[in-house]
């Protein structure tokens, strides 16, 4: 939930909202940066009208639960397509490997019948590979990111990897704002979950398999976050999907180590087992940032 | 002490608040309602005693249980105690005869779940006090059916507990109000999510997901609710700590 981003919105409306309320603004500065002992979850509280449950419960979803369902389901149509067409591809990937992307594929297409008949005729209209471009050359208008994506399996694993991690992040940062409808958020915490049973398999499997020991984040990675794993398997691309989103108080990168106020580095917790202990949510916007580069 | 003793039989739903340690006292006004002689009391050590309440039969279980207590902060302990579950089951994988002799890709496995279930306890205990929260007392883990020695038995106890966690994490979420907690809460059951797809995929591997922990037919992850979690959970806690939960919030 992004107290800050409602005050910037009621700054749009009101400029001077921060100098008519000059007390609060220092309070939500302390908020901004976690405070100490948790203050931030004092507020809810205080902006409990905003927040409380009792205002979701209607019959129908509210605009702003049709917008994350809408955005989840631009994202399941991003990954699934990409794996469909990995899945077709000739020799990409063999044997136990092609057998697992299909298992991920036939979840990320029932995910998308999911959302689909929840939002009913509020879903966005299907998205095609028409719609995407893997090698993220935006169709030709660029130089390609990853040229080799679909010949490679290499390449294809990484940014497999890139994108469900992405996704993992999304549906973490989505959830708080569906807590109004709890059918709703659990679904959403049902799809979180298998995205990050699957992209812990990417890891795995670009590791080598589960006996392989972890080495470098970019060629084989722990299948969990370690910090911002080095900004990930190709950190000139990669880096913003193990980063800071806006803003970095609410979605701190992969490496934070502060949870709630609470330092978790300590004489018996390091800096990579604290990062590795909790995920990261990002907001829509550095989501679609991700995602842009392989919308054409 | 014979003030104590000859109090009344205590009533089982004065004692909501059983997610405290038991008292001394406690014990003592209960034994008297057990019917437990004063002298046995006086010769017996207090293990003795705490076996001796725990197996009569006219023991109410409110007061052997912990309650994980109500709201939000229910929540949270509801948490915790599965949390503490999970890191004193790492604790003892660690220092295992199965642990000296895995492979070094499972050793370098369970020294990061050691190290990540250790966290979340620490964490979550030390976030519900900050917050004015009461976190419940240290449980006591029965892991007599666990073989240590066994890469078999323990890897099909760490597939429990993490497939377990994430159903766990995944029922509660909606339970909770306050979006700060249920963030926090969202970034723990993700990383249980990535333990309990490679500690399967350690076992065979391709298992990552299944039948057994995903619709079919949605493609969602099932949930349990705090009831049915403790069920299992409550196979792994000894006799004083079998947790209850019945007073959380049901929506």
């Amino acid at each position: 939930m992004n107290i800050l981003n409602i005050i910037s919105e009621i700054e749009k409306i009101d400029p001077e909202v921060y100098d008519r309320l000059d007390q609060r603004r220092t309070m939500f500065k302390h908020f901004a940066g976690f405070g100490k002992k948790l203050a931030v979850a004092a507020v809810p509280f205080a902006m409990g009208a905003m927040f409380n449950k009792a205002y979701g419960q209607t019959s129908g979803l509210s605009q702003q639960i049709k917008d994350v369902l809408n955005f989840a389901l631009r994202l399941e149509y991003l990954d699934s397509t990409f794996y469909n067409e990995g899945v077709n591809r000739p020799g990409l990937l063999t044997g136990q490997d092609r057998a697992d992307l299909i298992t991920i594929t036939n979840d990320e297409f029932n995910h998308i019948k999911f959302l689909r008949n929840v939002l009913g005729a509020d879903a966005i209209a299907p998205l095609t590979a028409n719609n995407f471009d893997y090698t993220g050359s935006k169709g030709g208008t660029r130089a390609p990111l990853f040229p080799d994506v679909f010949t490679n399996r290499a390449t294809f694993l990484a940014v497999a990897q890139g994108l469900e991690d992405t996704g993992v992040r999304a549906y973490k940062g989505g959830a708080p704002l569906l807590i109004s409808n709890n059918t709703i958020l659990e679904a959403a915490l049902n799809i979180h979950s298998v995205e990050a049973r699957h992209v812990a398999h990417f890891r795995t499997m670009r590791r080598g398999g589960p006996q392989a020991l972890p080495g470098s984040p970019q060629t084989a990675p722990k299948s969990w976050i370690s910090g911002n794993d080095a900004g990930g398997p190709s950190p000139a691309i990669t880096l913003p999907i193990y980063g800071s989103g806006n803003p970095a108080t609410a979605y701190p990168s992969e490496a934070n180590t502060v949870q709630a106020g609470v330092e978790l580095v300590g004489p018996f917790a390091t800096a990579a087992q604290a990062s590795e202990a909790f995920d990261e949510p990002l907001d829509m916007a550095s989501v679609l940032a991700i995602a842009s580069n392989f919308i054409k | 002490m014979s003030k104590l003793l000859s109090k009344k039989p205590v009533n089982a739903d004065s004692e909501k608040e059983s997610s405290t340690p038991l008292h001394r006292r406690t014990f003592l006004r209960y034994t008297a309602g057990a019917g437990v002689a004063a002298g046995t009391l006086a010769l017996t050590g207090c293990d003795d005693i705490l076996e001796e309440i725990f197996n009569n039969p006219n023991v109410p279980p409110s007061l052997i249980e912990v309650n994980v207590g109500s709201g939000d902060f229910g929540v949270l302990n509801f948490a915790y105690a599965l949390e503490q579950l999970e890191a004193a089951f790492y604790t003892k994988v660690v220092a295992s005869a199965y642990y000296t002799g895995a492979s070094a890709a499972e050793r370098q496995i369970f020294s990061d779940l050691e190290a990540h279930e250790r966290i979340h306890r620490d964490f979550l205990k030390t976030a519900i006090k900050a917050n004015g929260g009461t976190p419940i007392r240290d449980l006591d883990p029965d892991f007599t059916t666990v073989d240590f020695t066994s890469r078999t038995s323990v890897l099909a106890t760490a597939k429990a507990f993490e497939d377990l966690g994430v159903a766990a994490y995944n029922g509660a979420g909606k339970l909770i109000s306050n979006p700060v907690y249920l963030g926090l809460a969202g970034k723990i059951v993700s990383v249980e999510a990535r333990h309990a797809s490679l500690i399967r995929d350690l076992i065979a591997n391709g298992t990552f997901v299944g039948p057994d922990v995903v619709d079919q037919t949605t493609g969602l992850e099932m949930s349990k609710t705090p009831a049915q979690v403790v069920a299992i959970a409550n196979n792994y806690l000894k006799k004083g700590s079998k947790l209850n939960v019945s007073n959380l919030p049901t929506e």
